[in-house]
């Protein structure tokens, strides 16, 4: 009893030292994250090596087999070059269109509160349920789009198109629905950047006449260019991974036509059973992650010598 | 153009009200874009089967009297009502396994470490980037390994992993702002660190801790992806996959129930997010900028 009183207290003014305590502090984050995320990680790679099927954590060691049958897929092809496309063009779009949003979003109007909310609930409701208002857009039969196009003199009567019917059609249906789910995203990160930029160096700039494009060039520019390439890399990790929007509008047709890496991974780890090989294909996206990842980096190191 | 004479005084409210023009001539064609799929959405569930049905008239609005009868429908004979008690549940546990990690981790990051805490930062961040549709197929061996599999404990135990990185990053953003006087006092007073952290740090960053709870209560109740691969017998689905899985079924699509369904849980969601969307923004630069 005697003893445990002082052994208590040093103790305690061990935990009290920094070099204790903020690693007891981090550590249960730490171990989460290394744990999920990190195990799993480990793991998927370790698959990928194997011809493990589902019901099995074991399979054999075939080396690249999985790897080099994929790349030689027409499908998987197909869905590597979709999962370009959608990253690409989307990303366009939405930077374009959050760009001009955000530069009016801005600014302090009436009813400000109220806009604000009807533009951020594609990216606040769960996107699943998202999807669903544009299958029902898009739909076969009693579609929407087409309906206004109808009313509009767009489409003549019989022409509608099929918009999950034909590849080119449907691809621009994920498009535009995953365009429409991640502008408000794209617009808050830009919002959020604008506002951290001091408003004394515009004043600044203004006081010392530099105006209109000259002002643009050297001055806005580059204060806005970082916070965009954040909200780039942002969308193209959301994008590139993202399977929601694919697995529900198209599943992947018509004819494996619009598949993404991650649908076709999905199909070919979870549907079919085969986990090493959909473990392949997933494993392909760490390339473009990783490559986000050192942007990242390189970013945040910026930011912190600045 | 010409200017009115006298000058500045009378030009800069009109130069004001032709701003204030332009911007709601932007943002206004926005924000009726992005909302018109759920103005859509609402519009059709009211809708009555004969008037759906019929091509010749309007989708986006109605042409017979409106009907409760599709929400009776999903509210009734589906398993929605039990698919959103699923969805809180499993909410409000990740919720409180993600400030038990993310609170601590936070403040330490913020406050007690020097260089390499910044590096471990930048690394917990990193880890939302890994995606689950990049974990999903080796989680369901552990899942199914623990014996965790078709249940609601597996997503409990995996959502964290993506909460606590987002969390942990926004939580160290609101604790920078707050000034290290204030617990420097209450250490000079005795008290320890943890004590402080608990009596005197959390009740200030209260907003903060607020906005990280529907945030993370937001994230898990839209994950789709190990859901879908987690789980498969009927009552034990979430909103976000229950929705789409069970409800749209072989030929005949029950749309305006189905649409209903997508409707509810959106609007409150997207109404909190908008509440406190002020204060993620400053956690998230609070992190990024300091």
């Amino acid at each position: 009893m005697a003893r445990r009183g002082p052994t208590g207290l040093r103790l305690r003014d061990r935990l009290e030292e920094r070099r204790f305590l903020a690693p007891a502090l981090i550590a249960p984050a730490v171990l989460f994250i290394t744990l999920l995320v990190g195990g799993p990680l480990v793991l998927a790679i370790y698959l990928s090596f194997t011809n493990a099927v589902a019901g099995s954590l074991s399979g054999g060691f075939i080396g690249l087999d999985n790897f080099t049958r994929e790349w030689s897929n027409p499908i998987f092809r197909d869905a590597l070059k979709n999962t370009f496309i959608f990253v690409f063009v989307s990303q366009v779009i939405v930077l374009v269109l959050a760009k001009i949003l955000a530069n009016f979003l801005i600014r302090d109007f009436r009813g400000k509160w109220f806009l604000r909310f009807l533009i951020i609930l594609p990216w606040a409701a769960p996107i699943s349920l998202g999807v669903i208002g544009w299958k029902w857009a898009f739909d076969s039969l009693y579609s929407w789009v087409n309906w206004i196009g109808r009313a509009v003199h767009i489409l003549g009567p019989g022409s509608e198109p099929q918009w999950t019917g034909e590849p080119k059609l449907a691809m621009a249906a994920i498009i535009t629905t995953h365009a429409w789910r991640l502008l408000p995203f794209a617009t808050i990160i830009i919002l959020a950047g604008l506002a951290s930029i001091p408003r004394d160096i515009e004043d600044a700039a203004a006081v010392d006449g530099a105006t209109g494009w000259r002002r643009m060039v050297y001055i806005t520019i580059p204060l806005v260019a970082p916070i965009m390439t954040i909200a780039l890399l942002f969308g193209i990790v959301f994008t590139a991974t993202d399977m929601i929007v694919v697995y529900l509008l198209t599943n992947g047709g018509p004819f494996n036509s619009t598949h993404m890496i991650t649908t076709w991974a999905f199909q070919t780890g979870i549907v079919s059973g085969a986990l090493g090989d959909g473990a392949a294909v997933s494993l392909y996206m760490l390339p473009i992650l990783a490559v986000v990842a050192v942007l990242m980096l390189w970013f945040a190191r910026r930011v912190e010598v600045t | 153009m010409v200017r009115p004479p006298g000058g500045g005084d009378i030009a800069v409210p009109s130069r004001r009200t032709r701003r204030n023009l332009t911007t709601y001539l932007v943002v206004g064609p926005f924000a009726i874009a992005l909302a018109f799929p759920f103005y859509v959405m609402l519009i059709t569930s009211f809708m009555s089967q004969q008037d759906l049905q019929n091509a010749r008239n309007s989708p986006l609005w109605w042409n017979d009297p409106p009907t409760l009868k599709h929400y009776d429908f999903l509210l009734t004979d589906t398993q929605y009502l039990r698919w959103l008690g699923n969805t809180a549940l499993v909410g409000g546990v990740v919720v409180l396994i993600t400030l038990a990690a993310a609170v601590p981790a936070g403040y330490a990051l913020a406050r007690l470490s020097g260089r390499w805490g910044q590096s471990l930062a930048v690394g917990i961040f990193l880890t939302y980037l890994v995606p689950p549709t990049l974990l999903f197929l080796p989680l369901s061996r552990v899942v199914s390994e623990l014996g965790l599999n078709d249940s609601l404990a597996s997503l409990m135990l995996v959502y964290p992993s993506f909460t606590i990185p987002f969390a942990t990053w926004l939580l160290m953003g609101f604790f920078k702002t707050i000034p290290s006087e204030l617990e420097d006092a209450a250490l000079v007073d005795g008290s320890s660190r943890v004590g402080a952290l608990w009596r005197i740090i959390l009740p200030v960053s209260l907003p903060g801790i607020l906005t990280v709870v529907i945030f993370t209560f937001s994230l898990s109740f839209s994950e789709f992806v190990y859901a879908l691969t987690f789980i498969s017998t009927s009552s034990h689905k979430t909103i976000s996959i229950g929705v789409p899985t069970e409800l749209i079924r072989g030929d005949v699509f029950f749309w305006q129930g189905l649409l209903a369904a997508a409707l509810i849980p959106a609007v409150p969601i997207a109404l909190l997010y908008n509440v406190f969307l002020d204060r993620f923004i400053a956690g998230f630069t609070g992190g990024a900028f300091r």
